[in-house]
């Protein structure tokens, strides 16, 4: 097992790889009464279609999602049951890319970590477990449907891309879901749940070697091939420049967004991600003159916020809350953008906006699940989160000036709006 | 490491836990003060406006490039409601010293900083300057406004409203929207001024420096604190259960409903209460999620909370809108379960475990530690979390069904959408 130990964060990790393939990281914790296990598999709402045993399949949208929910089921009954039984708080999530199954708990540890690797390696559904999970999401999707921020973020999405499966809601639609059977989720499991596409990131006070000799007894000897998948080629060019829709909400919300070059795996990756930060707090942080401008204009209040994501062969800049006139608000970080495009970024503000995103991303190191989520993203983007303190090292102020220039361009810019239905 | 609780001068006590395997330090300074439906606007104002400046950094941007410099400390303006009272101040959450690349010390100008905060903000003819007050007013005039923004939060709050309709408890945690319409700057100064040297001053702090060297911080950052007739906190008004349920329907263009329930509890036993709502309502293993949610797909979510100063149970759920009968027949026959004792050992034994679980990784993280003991100071509790795991394993299932039996139907909330009103 190798050991690797981060001086400027005070963090160590402990990595080993089985031979079947599946990598696993352990983030020793002393102290903490909590331990915290994270199982995941690198197949999200986004991989709807991909080949398995050399034929290409095209899955019902939302399916990764539902094969989430359907995972808990075993065949003795709930592992949620099961887990919570033990005072575990067992939960899990479906993001564009990955799959997530977690709990928490301070007694039973080990116990409970068996039982999280059996179930996420084991299917179990049968065709009325599978009809009648299709009322839940129902019901979930509602829910959402009711979520104004999500309806807005959405739509950014949809308005931003043309066919890159960003576009797709994750937990699909009623209509989607419908399709979904017993037997298109053992296929999806098949293909993506193997010991090789999934990784174990376990933080807290444990013993790594128990770790990994737990691991290697309850998952299967062999891992699987790689599944080859198809996000179809996007264009630069944004689909639509503006979305809109009427909700009941007090006030109207936006969300600007700007569609951004992505960056290839490895640590362009990672380097990629903390410049789009940068740019985004240089541009329109608590701390940028943009901020402070259209706060006292009352264009803007502290509802109001900005960050950058990346997924695969997709990168965006979005910031948005609620405002009276949106449209000004788009503008102005419009204007701002071409600002510093054409000035440059002072070194100045570049090094206090750089001081702070250190502090904010060593403040990340208090969450288990923060640190267990980004380096299993790290792992599967091929690159490590922990060297955060020398990546920063490596970001100039040209850098940030250089995305700004390149990605925040009017014709880059979709506005998504939710107005409160006319009295 | 258990948490230490002195008081450090006329109505100001700092709870103080020592802790070194954060990333950061937390402090927090925080008035605690009755919650009246008349000052609860403005006492929530008030945090916001003293956050726009201060004489040394008197406006947003001196003060973000302040917290950026300080290695991107974060100071929160909160607003909370813990029993009847609201408490109202500024949360510092910064990097440990040992992490600051250049060896700076961070305690003391983040102290000096909430200080300031409190005791000196900037001011304009002898009181807020007016676009600050304005901006913050219609901040929060929005706020309380965009409640109904997330249906779920505005069906809770709703059933509160109803059925504590005259109680204290019935104020939400950011005052009415007509009461916050009609501040006025002059006014809030002088309550500011009445607030400060008038209310009890909560201090906390987690993190790696010495108790000494805290208190040293602290009593010198807040030295120009006024301190007059340090009221006393106030203790909650008993709910009267209601003799008919209260029923309550609301229409809105909406695609799920949400139903809510309040009960009135009799018993005064806390713990046996706590994990009777647990049992019922308060877990992912509880009657209501199995059964409603998992087993009959009643509801999207169900779930219940205790509330322990005016011993009330409430139930929130989101449910299709021609399931309402079916999910309120449901609800109430597991709270039944729960009373005649139906239960599997394991549900016992699950119910006990999520709540030591949760007591025991509360350490784990300072904000939680923070709310849980301002909570305590607030209401006049004393109890650490390891106290209460203790009492936890004590309970018998006879005091728990002895508790929940006390437990009545007090009041029915549903909000449908438009088509089914019809």
């Amino acid at each position: 097992m190798k050991q690797t130990f981060y001086k400027r964060i005070g963090e160590s990790v402990y990595s080993h790889r089985l031979p079947n393939g599946l990598e696993i990281r352990i983030i020793p914790k002393p102290g903490y009464t909590k331990k915290y296990a994270f199982f995941a598999t690198r197949y999200g709402g986004m991989d709807t279609r991909f080949q398995l045993n050399g034929r290409w399949l095209d899955t019902p949208a939302g399916i990764a999602h539902y094969l989430e929910h359907k995972m808990f089921d075993t065949a003795e009954g709930n592992a949620l049951q099961e887990l919570a039984k033990n005072g575990a708080e067992p939960n899990a999530f479906t993001s564009n890319a990955m799959t997530g199954y977690y709990f928490d708990s301070a007694e039973h540890f080990e116990e409970n970590l068996e039982i999280l690797l059996s179930f996420v390696s084991i299917p179990y559904f049968t065709k009325e477990s599978v009809e009648k999970e299709q009322g839940i999401i129902g019901q979930e999707i509602f829910f959402f449907y009711d979520n104004a921020y999500r309806e807005i973020y959405t739509r950014m999405l949809r308005a931003m891309y043309h066919s890159s499966p960003a576009r797709t809601s994750i937990a699909g639609t009623v209509e989607s879901i419908s399709h979904i059977t017993a037997e298109t989720l053992y296929d999806c499991h098949k293909a993506f749940y193997t010991p090789s596409n999934m990784m174990l990131a376990v933080v807290g006070d444990v013993s790594p070697e128990r770790i990994v000799e737990i691991a290697r007894r309850i998952l299967p000897a062999e891992g699987g091939p790689v599944i080859p998948r198809d996000y179809g080629t996007e264009p630069e060019t944004i689909a639509q420049a503006e979305t809109g829709c009427t909700m009941e909400v007090s006030c109207p919300q936006f969300l600007a967004g700007f569609k951004c070059r992505p960056a290839r795996d490895g640590e362009d990756y990672m380097r990629l991600s903390l410049i789009g930060d940068i740019a985004c707090d240089v541009l329109l942080g608590e701390s940028s003159p943009l901020y402070l401008r259209l706060y006292d204009r009352g264009l803007i209040n502290t509802s109001f916020g900005g960050s950058f994501e990346m997924m695969p062969g997709v990168a965006y800049l979005y910031a948005g809350g609620d405002s009276k006139d949106a449209r000004a608000v788009a503008a102005e970080i419009q204007k701002e953008a071409d600002r510093l495009a054409r000035e440059g970024v002072s070194e100045a503000f570049f090094q206090q906006v750089t001081r702070a995103s250190f502090g904010a991303n060593l403040r990340g190191l208090n969450s288990f699940e923060n640190i267990a989520v980004s380096l299993t993203e790290g792992y599967f983007h091929g690159y490590d989160p922990f060297r955060f303190p020398e990546v920063f090292d490596s970001i100039t102020k040209d850098d940030v000036t250089a995305f700004l220039r390149e990605n925040i361009l009017a014709e880059r810019m979709v506005l998504s709006e939710i107005t409160p239905p006319a009295m | 490491m258990e948490a230490t609780r002195k008081k450090l001068a006329e109505g100001i006590y700092l709870t103080y836990l020592p802790a070194r395997k954060f990333k950061t330090s937390l402090l927090s300074a925080q008035f605690v003060r009755p919650l009246r439906k008349e000052t609860a606007a403005a006492c929530a104002l008030l945090p916001a406006v003293l956050r726009r400046g201060t004489v040394t950094y008197p406006d947003m941007g001196a003060l973000s490039m302040r917290l950026d410099h300080l290695y991107g400390a974060r100071v929160d303006y909160t607003i909370r409601k813990k029993g009847e009272n609201q408490c109202v101040g500024f949360v510092a959450s910064f990097i440990d010293d040992s992490f600051a690349p250049g060896g700076e010390k961070l305690l003391e100008p983040i102290a000096d900083l909430l200080g300031e905060l409190v005791c000196g903000p900037v001011t304009e003819r002898g009181r807020f300057i007016n676009a600050y007050f304005e901006s913050e007013k219609t901040n929060l005039v929005d706020a309380i406004r965009s409640l109904i923004n997330d249906k779920r939060d505005y069906a809770d709050s709703r059933l509160l409203r109803e059925m504590c309709a005259g109680e204290p408890y019935s104020v939400p945690r950011l005052g009415e929207e007509s009461e916050a319409a009609r501040l006025q700057a002059n006014k809030l100064y002088t309550f500011y001024q009445e607030l400060i040297a008038g209310s009890r001053l909560e201090l906390f702090y987690s993190g790696s420096a010495s108790q000494q060297r805290v208190e040293g911080a602290l009593l010198y950052a807040f030295s120009a604190l006024p301190r007059e007739n340090v009221q006393e906190l106030s203790f909650p008004q008993e709910h009267l259960p209601r003799q008919d349920v209260l029923r309550i329907e609301e229409a809105m263009d909406v695609t799920q409903g949400k139903l809510g329930m309040g009960f009135s509890c009799g018993s005064d036993d806390y713990i046996a209460m706590l994990l009777g709502n647990t049992l019922f309502g308060g877990s992912s293993n509880s009657k209501l999620f199995m059964n409603v949610r998992e087993k009959l797909s009643l509801c999207y979510y169900a779930s219940s909370l205790y509330h322990r100063q005016k011993k009330l149970i409430t139930v929130s759920s989101g449910i299709e809108f021609d399931k309402f009968q079916q999910a309120y027949d449901e609800i109430l026959a597991q709270l039944n379960a729960v009373q005649r004792g139906d239960l599997e050992d394991w549900e016992l034994e699950s119910a006990k475990s999520t709540l030591l679980n949760a007591y025991a990784s509360m350490g784990d993280s300072q904000g939680k530690l923070e709310n849980f003991y301002l909570g305590q100071a607030a209401t006049g509790q004393s109890e650490t979390p390891q106290t209460l795991a203790r009492q936890v394993q004590e309970v018998t299932p006879e005091r728990i069904f002895r508790a929940m039996e006390t437990v009545r139907l007090d009041t029915v909330y549903f909000l449908h959408g438009k088509e089914a009103a019809e």
